[in-house]
């Protein structure tokens, strides 16, 4: 099913945010860097998860991979397309085979469109079909797709629970025929028994369409069960990827270890037995980043060496990548 | 036989809108024995807030109302006493609460200091200068580093983690007995989640506090409750010890949530998570046999038209349920 020519390949990707003083005199007098040099591939067909804590960056990734923030240095190409150099029809075009779907499902709609608006919105953008009535039957097999009845495109989103807001997001992403889909938090505000519904979907879809998917996702054990590869960001910059199970039994980097060895099991015999590792202190301002490895202030097997030399990106194992000097 | 320092005996709450009232707790009854800490887990909506807040009577009456039950804490029922009684002897001092959100539960134009110090000025009468060592001493215990210099900082100095022990060293400041946690963590990254946890699990041993913890989340309390209420539409469905909830869940709606749950310790099984198909049900509607029943995938005709009592199916454990899910036989 996975084929092996990546659809994504993101190369040293970064994104700063000028930090200005003054108001009319604006000087810019540091940055945040957001993203800082993110370089992986996506093949079609899979899932890649993005993992971090909040401010890690990995919503601003997602984002500058789309193109929707626009990147301060390197390369973005889906389908073969460099996005990054893209213009006018030709970015069109390509934005038409990537969407995303976003975190909240009550912030992303707009409240004064109906449910047909808004789901028709990219049709009509990407000039889709060439009457309105030819669009609301498109819109109708969408809503239907996603497991809502297609009765209910009249209506307005605050008539619709998160879960179903959801379905209506995803519908929207699905209108253009993407290849690829960036999934940003989709399912983080949804209750437990609604997350799994919309995760099901999402799975359904993908198999139905081999659609691609970057999942980006603070809920590790979701993570696992939907993602066939795995990245691991800190402060802008991706410290391990592996496949899934290789991440999860056999995680390298410090920072991977503990954030698994943090998130809740639900088993209370395994809970008490569970010898954690508390990471200290919570993630520096991405406006001055530690120098060397970034996560050496938090890090318990810090060396010397590593408050002063950034770690390489090397292949540890069979498709197993990490940067970190203990390892 | 340890004593029950809180005895709640079914409780009702009701919101009178314009829509309509919303049943928003159903007859809730439980114990919370001294020393041990319960979780009250469901999802959103199912009333687990609601319950905490009108113990502490914290609920807006109009349009709140607490329509029948009793909250006996200590020997005293809190639903019997003086407002005043109850804010100068119950709420922060007796029992303190702890809430969601740390980035709006502080008021950002006082300093943190001001703010850990009000409840020391009003409940122990103390002068600036006794309040300045016990808020230094508050901040030490919850591990906030150089207490002294950060005492004079504003909310918005602090990140997200360090806020939720301000709002943790707060509720200890009368040294209360009973902590009421409503979701504190859902707010915050999993590595800081079990810092609090950590820290929580700390003090209970160190200021010996009981504890009510809420949650949505199964896995956070799997290492840190002693029993577990299971909330359902206002209702609880079950209520077990720590290791039957998990280890043999009774109800159909545990039993879902579980399953709906992954697992980061467990590789992926066959295929897709089982979803709870549908939605919580609409508060509006006066309920009517099992809240749970059209969702339920082991729902039989008795469960449309009466609901079921919470009943003892074991030592300890109790579940309210037409079926026993065990054998499938109807109960």
């Amino acid at each position: 099913m996975i084929d092996s020519k990546p659809l994504v390949n993101v190369e040293k990707l970064t994104k700063y945010f000028p930090v200005t003083r003054g108001m009319v005199f604006q000087k810019t007098i540091g940055n945040v860097r957001a993203v800082d040099g993110l370089s992986f591939t996506i093949a079609r067909g899979e899932t890649l998860g993005l993992v971090g804590e909040s401010g890690c960056g990995k919503t601003t990734a997602g984002r500058t991979i789309l193109g929707l923030y626009p990147p301060t240095s390197g390369e973005v190409r889906i389908d073969g397309e460099n996005l990054v150099k893209a213009k006018g029809r030709k970015l069109l075009a390509i934005r038409r085979k990537a969407q995303i779907i976003f975190q909240d499902p009550y912030a992303s709609l707009n409240p004064r469109w109906t449910i047909n608006a808004i789901v028709s919105e990219p049709l009509r953008v990407h000039k889709l079909f060439a009457t309105d009535r030819e669009r609301s039957e498109r819109v109708k097999e969408l809503i239907n797709l996603v497991g809502l009845s297609p009765r209910l495109v009249n209506r307005f989103p605050h008539e619709f629970s998160g879960g179903q807001r959801q379905r209506i997001g995803i519908a929207r992403a699905l209108a253009s025929d993407p290849l690829f889909i960036v999934c940003d938090e989709p399912i983080s505000a949804l209750d437990v028994s609604i997350q799994a519904q919309v995760v099901n979907l999402l799975e359904d879809l993908q198999d139905q369409f081999g659609l691609t998917y970057l999942f980006i996702a603070h809920d590790l054990s979701m993570v696992r069960h939907i993602c066939d590869r795995v990245a691991v960001m800190y402060l802008g910059v991706i410290v391990e990827i592996a496949e899934r199970n290789d991440l999860y039994e056999n995680p390298l980097h410090p920072y991977t270890k503990a954030l698994l060895s943090a998130v809740p099991i639900a088993d209370p015999r395994k809970e008490r037995a569970r010898k954690r590792t508390i990471l200290t202190g919570d993630v520096p301002s991405p406006i001055n980043p530690p120098a060397g490895c970034r996560f050496h202030p938090r890090c318990p097997i810090a060396m010397d060496r590593c408050r002063s030399e950034t770690p390489e990106w090397r292949e540890a194992g069979p498709d197993h990548w990490v940067a970190c000097h203990a390892v | 036989m340890t004593n029950n320092l809180l005895e709640v005996r079914d409780l009702k709450t009701r919101f009178h809108t314009p829509e309509g009232v919303i049943h928003a707790v159903n007859g809730v009854s439980f114990d919370l024995p001294e020393g041990s800490t319960l979780a009250v887990v469901g999802e959103s909506g199912c009333g687990k807030s609601v319950t905490m807040m009108s113990i502490l009577r914290l609920i807006a009456i109009p349009p709140g109302e607490i329509a029948s039950g009793s909250a006996v804490y200590c020997g005293v029922d809190l639903f019997k006493i003086s407002e005043s009684e109850m804010e100068r002897d119950v709420r922060g001092k007796a029992i303190a609460m702890v809430f969601q959100d740390p980035m709006t539960s502080l008021n950002p134009v006082l300093t943190i200091g001001r703010q850990l110090t009000e409840s020391l000025r009003v409940h122990l009468g103390m002068n600036p200068r006794q309040c300045q060592k016990r808020a230094v001493e508050l901040l030490e215990l919850v591990g906030i580093p150089e207490p002294v210099n950060r005492l004079h900082d504003y909310p918005h100095q602090y990140s997200g983690g360090m806020r939720q022990r301000v709002m943790i060293a707060m509720a200890l400041s009368c040294s209360p007995s009973l902590l009421i946690a409503d979701e504190p963590t859902t707010a915050l990254d999993v590595t800081i989640q079990a810092q609090i946890v950590e820290l929580v699990k700390s003090l209970r041993e160190k200021v010996g506090l009981s504890i009510i913890w809420i949650t949505h989340d199964l896995g956070v309390v799997a290492g840190l409750a002693d029993r577990v209420v299971v909330m359902y539409s206002g209702f609880i469905v079950e209520e077990a010890g720590v290791d039957d909830i998990y280890e043999d869940p009774r109800h159909p709606y545990t039993i879902a949530l579980l399953e709906a749950l992954p697992r980061v310790d467990r590789r992926r099984g066959s295929s897709r998570l089982k979803a709870i198909h549908g939605a919580p049900p609409n508060l509006l509607v006066e309920p009517h046999g099992c809240p749970f029943a059209p969702r339920c995938e082991v729902a039989v005709e008795q469960c449309s038209v009466e609901n079921p009592k919470l009943l003892q199916v074991n030592d300890g454990h109790k579940v309210a349920c037409w079926v026993d899910v065990k054998t499938g036989a109807p109960r």
